[in-house]
């Protein structure tokens, strides 16, 4: 396999997790617009244990992940009292203070980075990838993924059927927190450096739109959408600098052509024909 | 001594800022029991409805289930002490299946963290997702249990929301305007399933318009009128009443009646 694929390669199996990290609380009905946070969290966590401590990658990256989730814990309650626009404005805004506090941070890095001497390569990348993915696919088929779905439709109903609505949603931002923070760790890994700058709000904007277009119904949503994000600017490539021009043109498209996303959960059910045959086909 | 009724309300009050739709209001309803609540439009009836389920706080007086005060407690203990309810406008989760509504309506019987983290999607044949799916037979559903409710027609959607507030296998089952947009056929296999129900030993409290419905479904009612109760007894009194013609008709033409 050429370098060229293997990066490609690597930077899709961080963004299926990330965008599986955005897209459990997107389940819910909520939009976090701070991912980007939450991923600088996990990596500068990996970075620096790994550089001050010695830690080695099968602990600093569980760490990465057990340290976003709990900041994922605490930055929910508060975040949760907010609601639509305002919640992305709130996860945005914990975004933009998580990456000023790291820049004025020597010890996280600071505006320099951290560089990261441990290595992991593409292999441990591509498990974690179909892992998250196997994750997701588990929670959505549980009743937790069902009460979260039924959240995302009628909050009040929800809680009348006796969904506790609050504790499923900070379980809900608690596994979409860690996830992100694994996708984090394994970037600082594998790219052996972090710095704040990388995690901007750009990188928030890209992976919610991942699973936005992708789908927010089903989990096949993120994975499509992780995978047409990363892959298609990569074959517009021979279109040279026009080719975000014609990326931007199919994210407009997608978006009036499919605005429930990519993946709906009436496709999934056509493609795997779990509707009745019609009357007259029978 | 009488038997200690499923429900019993004394005394509740509600106001919204200056505005108060609900005074007052007791009444009990025994174990068993199908009771109406009509009244005119505006009458504070699914106020009561909200406060029983717990939607808005009481200001005064003390709902009791079983003898045990619930005013307190919030909706999702309620609905696990054993009351569950439909909406007066259909309120199904229309990204949700047919079953996977009902199986939320099972919800308050899921306890515990294995409970939530058992796949229950993957397999037809579990236990909560073949219950849910006799549940919607045995209503008389003849539908694809997969199907996307916001795919299926409103009198299917409506009977849907019974089979899931049903789903939590309440004590007392409350269901806000059932009848309202139904055919008249469908009317009559609704009051016919809900008398099954009842024969089944769930205690009805019916909010509906249909007085022909609430006559063949229900044993005794509640007339309330700008958030009073201003009637209760049987249907044939209710009719007979010379308070509820006023707040039907207004008083000139219950005296012309």
């Amino acid at each position: 396999m050429s370098g060229y694929w293997a990066g490609i390669l690597a930077i899709l199996a961080i963004n299926i997790i990330f965008a599986y990290g955005i897209f459990i609380t997107a389940a819910a009905g909520q939009l976090n617009l701070g991912g980007a946070g939450f991923m600088a969290i996990g990596a500068h966590a990996a970075a620096v244990l790994g550089e001050q401590l010695g830690w080695t990658p099968a602990q600093t990256v569980p760490a990465a992940v057990a340290i976003t989730a709990c900041v994922g814990i605490a930055i929910a309650f508060p975040v949760l009292r907010t609601r639509g626009v305002y919640m992305v404005l709130a996860t945005f805004a914990f975004a933009q203070v998580v990456t000023g506090v790291i820049l004025t941070q020597p010890a996280l890095g600071g505006a320099m980075g951290l560089v990261v001497t441990e290595y992991v390569d593409l292999p441990v990348l591509l498990l974690a990838a179909a892992g998250t993915t196997l994750l997701a696919f588990w929670l959505m088929a549980t009743r937790f993924g069902l009460a979260l779905r039924a959240l995302h439709d009628d909050e009040l109903v929800s809680t009348l059927m006796g969904v506790p609505a609050r504790a499923m949603q900070v379980g809900a931002f608690a596994i979409g927190a860690g996830l992100t923070g694994l996708a984090g760790g394994l970037y600082a890994h594998h790219f052996s450096f972090v710095e704040a700058q990388y995690f901007n709000p750009l990188l928030s904007i890209y992976v919610l739109l991942f699973v936005l277009i992708g789908g927010t119904q089903t989990a096949w949503g993120p994975l499509v959408g992780a995978t047409f994000f990363t892959l298609v600017p990569e074959l517009l490539r021979v279109g040279g600098s026009w080719r975000y021009v014609v990326f931007g043109a199919i994210i407009v498209a997608m978006m009036m052509f499919r605005p429930e996303g990519i993946v709906t959960r009436s496709l999934v059910d056509r493609l795997f024909s779990r509707r009745r045959p019609a009357p007259d086909a029978g | 001594m009488p038997a200690e009724p499923l429900l019993a309300l004394s005394g509740v009050t509600k106001a919204f800022g200056g505005l108060t739709v609900v005074q007052d209001v007791g009444f009990d309803l025994p174990r068993g029991g199908r009771l109406g609540l009509i009244g005119p439009n505006g009458a504070g009836k699914t106020t009561v409805f909200n406060l029983i389920s717990g939607v808005y706080p009481i200001d005064a007086g003390e709902i009791r289930l079983d003898g045990q005060p619930i005013s307190r407690l919030p909706p999702r203990a309620r609905v696990r002490a054993g009351i569950a309810r439909s909406f007066q406008n259909i309120r199904l989760m229309p990204h949700l299946s047919a079953v996977e509504n009902v199986m939320l309506g099972q919800h308050a019987r899921a306890a515990g963290l294995g409970a939530l983290l058992t796949p229950i999607a993957w397999m037809p044949r579990g236990r909560w997702r073949r219950e849910a799916e006799e549940l919607l037979a045995a209503a008389g559903l003849d539908i694809d249990p997969g199907e996307v409710v916001a795919n299926l027609p409103y009198g299917i959607r409506k009977k849907i929301e019974v089979v899931r507030a049903l789903a939590a296998r309440p004590k007392l089952l409350m269901l806000d305007e059932p009848a309202a947009g139904l055919n008249p056929a469908e009317t009559a296999e609704l009051a016919r399933f809900l008398r099954e129900i009842a024969a089944a030993g769930t205690t009805l409290l019916v909010v509906e318009h249909d007085m022909g419905f609430v006559n063949e479904v229900c044993d005794r009612v509640v007339v309330l009128n700008f958030g009073r109760k201003i009637f209760e007894g049987s249907m044939a009194g209710a009719r007979a009443d010379t308070t509820v013609r006023e707040a039907y008709l207004g008083a000139e033409a219950a005296d012309a009646a």
